[in-house]
């Protein structure tokens, strides 16, 4: 679904990221974690082209996604983002966000994009919310939104860029009660977070970033099971977000 | 020296030798000074629009073109840009055409007013308009191109509301400055308000200036605040519900 080959970005003359290669196959959940500043939120905004990159290939359903020729709109519209800020358009009522796109980008009729983003925000649980504003939720519900938001352009993949990590405490789960219903219903997900607990449950592989690098690819029981087998830098991060 | 007669009836006066009243000057006046201060007003929002928006955007050329044209129209000022238009346009243009400019155009000096003090005008709004733009999250941006929208999608559905009602409290003072600014008009010879205001006071009623220039002033005073009640009105409709801004 999604291949990433030998990858490298530099911001000037700093490189935040260096020969980047994995993959994510359809109905695979994949988390990346790693310290801040790593690459990770910079890796997976690579992939529906938010951010250029200099070397190497990524490769979206077979669509080269730094290809000049290549009609990002159309390649952005099947790929699914949620963002740490939610990003709702605050303008827009909740219903309003949830068809703006279906209508102008995929040309749907304005009953078909309502329907199906009724149906989408019934699925998080915020349908008694349809004509409220986002200014008007709380951080939890309106991240529930977004994701719905991104679900209603029917998407081949989902990118997470820690979806959580903007969020009060007790609304974390909520959110992540969602994504692990999605993932459990075989959406193929990338997705950034330190949610571990969400790693051990539902991700198929763990990816460990630092300092640009990929430096840990492996199946999530490789990760969490055999913590000698992993690289220093990934145990001492480990220890640490593990550690309470 | 004798004393100030003081006359305020003097505006409802017949202007002597003629069979028109000083109160019919003045609303004349004051007709082209609406008049010009809307249609420049329409020109600055359409032109400084562009020109903001064209400031933000990814080509750096581009940007740099935008941002040359607000430094030239900002940086001289609106009187010598009306002689510009006025007295030097025609002479550098082609022979022909600088020939129609001088004696065919339809309302030269309203036309001139208008395209002067729009463009004037424009290089302030495209700031403005920048600045709101600027002021949203880079996510927002973000948020719309992964929605698939392309970038003009984006600015006209997601960065552009936004940004619009961030700057109406600045884009009301710059709507009322276009009024007053009107009056530099007088200069090139469009008999707006102030025209008329010097026309009175200097050769017809000599005697009561002050109250003609009361009345004047009080008249730009009610335009200014009309406009003011206007944007307040469109500030309020246009709210978003639930958005944190200062103050509210």
């Amino acid at each position: 679904m999604i291949q990433i080959n030998n990858v490298s970005k530099w911001y000037g003359e700093f490189q935040v990221l260096t020969d980047c290669t994995t993959e994510v196959k359809k109905g695979e959940v994949v988390v990346v974690c790693g310290p801040s500043g790593s690459g990770k939120s910079t890796l997976i905004k690579t992939v529906n082209a938010l951010e250029p990159f200099q070397k190497g290939e990524i490769l979206v359903e077979g669509v080269s996604v730094g290809d000049p020729k290549t009609n990002l709109p159309k390649l952005r519209s099947r790929v699914g983002m949620v963002f740490q800020h939610f990003e709702l358009f605050p303008h827009l009522s909740i219903t309003d966000n949830l068809i703006i796109a279906q209508m102008k980008v995929l040309g749907r009729g304005r009953d078909e994009a309502m329907d199906k983003g009724l149906k989408l925000l019934d699925r998080v649980g915020l349908k008694a919310h349809a004509h409220k504003f986002p200014g008007q939720l709380s951080g939890g519900q309106q991240q529930r939104v977004a994701i719905a938001r991104a679900l209603a352009m029917d998407p081949i993949v989902m990118l997470f860029d820690e979806p959580t990590s903007a969020l009060d405490p007790e609304m974390v789960n909520e959110v992540l009660d969602v994504m692990v219903e999605l993932a459990q219903e075989g959406m193929t997900m990338m997705c950034v977070t330190h949610e571990m607990g969400f790693a051990r449950k539902v991700a198929s592989r763990v990816i460990f970033m630092d300092r640009g690098q990929i430096v840990e690819d492996c199946s999530k029981d490789d990760f969490f099971g055999h913590l000698d087998a992993r690289s220093e830098r990934a145990r001492q991060f480990l220890s640490k977000i593990l550690q309470h | 020296m004798s004393q100030y007669q003081w006359n305020w009836s003097v505006v409802l006066e017949q202007v002597s030798g003629t069979e028109e009243f000083y109160y019919q000057w003045l609303a004349a006046g004051l007709g082209w000074t609406v008049a010009t201060a809307l249609s420049a007003w329409v020109l600055a929002l359409v032109v400084g629009s562009l020109i903001g928006i064209l400031r933000t955007v990814p080509s750096k050329p581009v940007a740099a073109l935008a941002t040359a044209y607000v430094e030239v129209f900002r940086n001289i000022p609106l009187i010598v840009q009306m002689f510009l238009w006025f007295f030097v346009l025609p002479e550098l243009v082609p022979h022909n055409l600088g020939i129609w400019m001088k004696q065919s155009m339809p309302l030269p000096e309203f036309t001139t007013a208008v395209i002067a003090l729009g463009f004037f005008t424009s290089a302030r709004v495209a700031e403005q308009v920048r600045t709101g733009i600027l002021a949203l999250p880079r996510g927002q941006k973000n948020a719309g191109l992964a929605m698939g929208f392309t970038l003009g999608q984006t600015y006209r559905y997601v960065l552009l509301p936004m940004a619009y009602r961030i700057v109406i409290p600045p884009l009301t003072s710059e709507f009322m400055n276009i009024f007053k600014n009107s009056a530099v008009a007088l200069a090139i010879g469009l008999t707006e308000l102030t025209f008329q205001m010097r026309q009175i006071t200097g050769e017809y009623a000599p005697a009561n200036p002050i109250e003609v220039m009361t009345v004047v002033s009080a008249l730009y005073l009610l335009v200014a605040f009309s406009v003011n009640r206007v944007m307040a009105l469109i500030e309020r409709k246009t709210r978003v519900p639930g958005y944190i801004s200062g103050g509210h």
